[in-house]
């Protein structure tokens, strides 16, 4: 085989060759720096990802302020039930406690949800019929939802503890 | 008719692969296909399919061409597809797509083409003017030797690269077959004889689409139809087509027989909502007649006239078929819940961005590129000396 | 100031490692949580779920979770059983967003069973990612870099749970991030923060004094999928064999 025959296979490898040297040139210029500090993805994510920002404050910041709910609540069935799982996300709320003010709940709509009655719930767990329950009255009506329990049924259930705070709204209207 | 029957995870409800993930590993099993039926002259020495050659590697590159088409299109951020060749994940049998596809495409295909006609476009050069010219005249790299040595050795690197092409054109295939055949998580589509399946398939869809071009390019050339040449391509066609109905059947006993817990569900899902385009349009329209009909030529002597009414009728009959089953892969794979106790709708649209046109549109475009192509790098010898007798009338 | 070409560019690198010095000062980039000093997990109680939807609300707020997709979401089985014959059936209504509607049948065995990412150590939706978008953090939580992803949803096919999604507007693959944002600063996930029951909890399983860690230690729990061999590490405690 003559060398001079191949001169344009040459010529081709020559174009192959280029393409590639741009090829890893660019690629030195265009992968992110941060690429493989951890595996294979971009370091810089990890960052990214906790940059997010927080909606829900978490208990322990309404209870930093608001440790007169929480005396009530551990007293009471709602002692696991946090916060903002009723109050909604409060972080901001938590930022800036004179500016932001949390709503007022509504609890004929916002009690249902846990505890309608369905059969699919454990049977161990509170549920009523609503419609038969309270006759269209709102819960807090009758029942403090930070500590749920109504005082008459209190005090049969355990008699010989010592005086409880009254339900600490409206008072019963039946 | 509700969207969902049973229970579907609801993150599950909507498809994710449209049907212009149907049409990638279809027209790449196309590539695949007509370029092993290039390779049956080039390096199995079948000499009777040799006027097939060099349309079967335009052909192979027009659909190659269009081929990343529909994935641009489908990707949430087209824009960023190129992270692939910065940072393709080796675990990702979808990252290897970047390097297979540019390594098929130039080293294999583009390398083949511009060896195999490099004399014509040396020639084209010298005879054309005008834009054609410096088409022509980049493409021969500023070499103009085209002695009878340096012929030879354009031969014997043309083979090496054909040699070579075969498993790169099994690789640019076959790894789509594994992309879905490695998903674990989905028990339509995880098989190892999946890529098999693909392979086969694509052969049988590539033999057909140049038998048929073949055919119809003749056709309108008003030039004779080599039946030697169609007889011998409807046999490998036949061949491949009873090995690649073999393997899908024997997926499916295998299937019915162990029965495994998505059995039932997949079952169900093959006699209602996979029914027309699996059991009608893939295994008996696009599937068993023509092997039939293939079948038929093999055993019976027909006049040229009654072969060539056949041939076409399998051939299209093939292609549907091998859509249909690309279809049922990526489509049927997303119909059931991997609760197995559901299934959903695909809702296709038309006019959009994944819809139902673009998918036509790209199915159109690589006969157009084709055409160009053909126009271009003319396959057959008299075309080119027409051509060039039209080019020096006309042109000085 | 004189400063020659030359002399510009003698300075120019060492300016360049100075400004990095100054930036692994500032806040963002430094802080007191160390990856390696975590692996997180989650312990669901079936027994103690009531369906109220509080946690695939919450998660819906704390992390924009577009209407119709779900980062979680709580199913509703109901088991009949007629002489050894089992019928089954799975809903979902709007993840359980808003709870579900009460069902009269009487003898059905029922019961919600929440579903989220699995957090799997040998995660098959990173395996399959072609430019490394989606990976499991040295702390073992499976997150998505959402400037890197393509979209091109091969994540969300090999996730065997059917927890991943695309983001209608970002077209970008979105799932369950553990609330990464807040347990790298010791809060809790925002699901288990809402969940009145306690059903929910997170787990640190590097933590040998984590009470979760505890529980999973003494009690039978299960995984969805084990078949699968995903190494999930979402535990559910009272996991009925029916669940899918």
């Amino acid at each position: 085989m003559k060398f001079k025959d191949a001169t344009h296979l040459f010529r081709l490898a020559g174009v192959f060759a280029a393409g590639l040297l741009l090829f890893v040139a660019l690629r030195s210029f265009l992968v992110p720096k941060s690429f493989g500090q951890y595996g294979h993805f971009r370091g810089d994510a990890l960052a990214d990802i906790k940059a997010q920002p927080v909606h829900y404050a978490g208990h322990e910041a309404c209870e930093s302020c608001h440790s007169d709910v929480l005396d009530q609540k551990v007293k009471g069935k709602h002692v696991r039930v946090n916060c903002e799982a009723c109050h909604g996300p409060l972080a901001t709320h938590a930022e800036d406690p004179g500016g932001i003010t949390p709503e007022k709940l509504d609890t004929a709509k916002l009690c249902v949800r846990c505890h309608e009655a369905n059969t699919a719930k454990p049977k161990w767990f509170p549920q009523v019929v609503s419609a038969d329950h309270s006759a269209g009255l709102a819960c807090n009506e009758c029942h403090q939802p930070h500590n749920p329990v109504i005082v008459a049924e209190e005090k049969t259930a355990s008699a010989g503890e010592g005086p409880k705070p009254a339900p600490a709204n409206k008072g019963a209207k039946k | 008719m509700p969207l969902t029957d049973g229970f579907m995870y609801p993150n599950e409800v909507e498809l994710q692969w449209s049907v212009l993930i149907v049409l990638y590993p279809f027209l790449t099993g196309l590539v695949a296909g007509a370029f092993i039926l290039a390779s049956l002259e080039r390096v199995f020495r079948v000499e009777a399919v040799k006027p097939t050659y060099r349309l079967a590697l335009l052909t192979a590159l027009a659909f190659l061409l269009v081929a990343p088409m529909p994935l641009q299109l489908h990707l949430g951020h087209p824009e960023r597809s190129f992270e692939m060749y910065l940072t393709p994940h080796r675990s990702s049998a979808m990252a290897m797509f970047g390097f297979v596809y540019l390594w098929y495409l130039m080293a294999v295909l583009v390398l083949e083409i511009w060896l195999d006609y490099r004399k014509d476009i040396v020639l084209l050069a010298q005879s054309t003017t005008g834009l054609k010219r410096l088409f022509y005249r980049v493409l021969t790299l500023g070499s103009n030797n085209i002695s009878p040595n340096a012929l030879a050795i354009d031969n014997r690197v043309g083979y090496i690269v054909t040699v070579i092409g075969i498993p790169s054109a099994f690789l640019l295939h076959g790894y789509v077959g594994f992309i879905f055949g490695s998903v674990k998580a989905n028990p339509w589509w995880s098989t190892p004889l999946m890529p098999v399946v693909f392979l086969f398939s694509a052969m049988v869809s590539g033999i057909a689409a140049v038998m048929l071009l073949y055919m119809l390019l003749n056709r309108l050339r008003k030039q004779p139809i080599d039946m030697r040449c169609v007889d011998t391509v409807a046999k490998y066609l036949f061949y491949a087509f009873i090995i690649d109905f073999s393997l899908e059947m024997l997926d499916l006993i295998h299937r019915i027989y162990e029965a495994d817990e998505s059995f039932h569900s997949l079952d169900f899902m093959v006699h209602s909502r996979l029914y027309i385009s699996q059991i009608v349009v893939q295994i008996l329209l696009g599937t068993v007649l023509p092997i039939a009909l293939l079948g038929l030529t093999q055993i019976a002597k027909f006049t040229e006239i009654v072969r060539k009414r056949i041939y076409v009728s399998a051939g299209c009959l093939t292609l549907i078929g091998i859509f249909a089953m690309r279809w049922n892969v990526v489509i049927g794979g997303q119909l059931f819940s991997k609760s197995f106790l559901g299934y959903t709708t695909y809702k296709m649209g038309f006019v959009a961005k994944e819809g139902l046109l673009p998918a036509i549109l790209l199915t159109l475009l690589p006969f157009f590129i084709l055409w160009a192509l053909v126009k271009l790098l003319p396959p057959w010898p008299e075309e080119e000396t027409t051509h060039m007798a039209h080019g020096t009338a006309a042109g000085d | 100031m004189n400063i020659t070409r030359r002399h510009f560019l003698v300075l120019l690198p060492a300016a360049a490692l100075a400004w990095e010095h100054v930036l692994a000062g500032t806040p963002e980039l430094s802080s007191n949580y160390n990856t390696s000093d975590h692996w997180w997990g989650m312990l669901v109680d079936i027994e103690k779920c009531i369906g109220c939807g509080s946690c695939v609300r919450a998660c819906a707020k704390e992390n924009n979770v577009p209407d119709g997709y779900y980062r979680t979401w709580i199913e509703r089985y109901r088991i009949k059983e007629v002489n050894g014959l089992e019928t089954l059936e799975v809903d979902s209504p709007d993840g359980g967003k808003n709870g579900f509607p009460s069902s009269d049948e009487p003898g059905v065995k029922q019961f919600f069973v929440p579903k989220m990412c699995n957090h799997c150590a040998d995660s098959p939706c990173t395996q399959v990612c072609p430019v490394g978008a989606t990976f499991v953090s040295p702390d073992g939580v499976v997150l998505i870099d959402e400037k890197y992803c393509l979209g091109c949803r091969y994540c969300i096919q090999a996730c065997p749970y059917g927890c991943r999604f695309l983001h209608p507007e970002k077209n970008v693959a979105q799932k369950c991030t553990l609330c990464y944002h807040r347990i790298t600063q010791g809060l809790t996930t925002a699901c288990c923060e809402n969940c009145p029951t306690g059903a929910r909890q997170l787990a640190d399983l590097k933590n040998p004094k984590d009470p979760i860690h505890e529980f999973l230690r003494t009690h039978k729990v299960q995984v969805l999928k084990p078949h699968l061999a995903t190494q999930a590490k979402l535990y559910y405690n009272g996991l009925d064999g029916a669940v899918r």
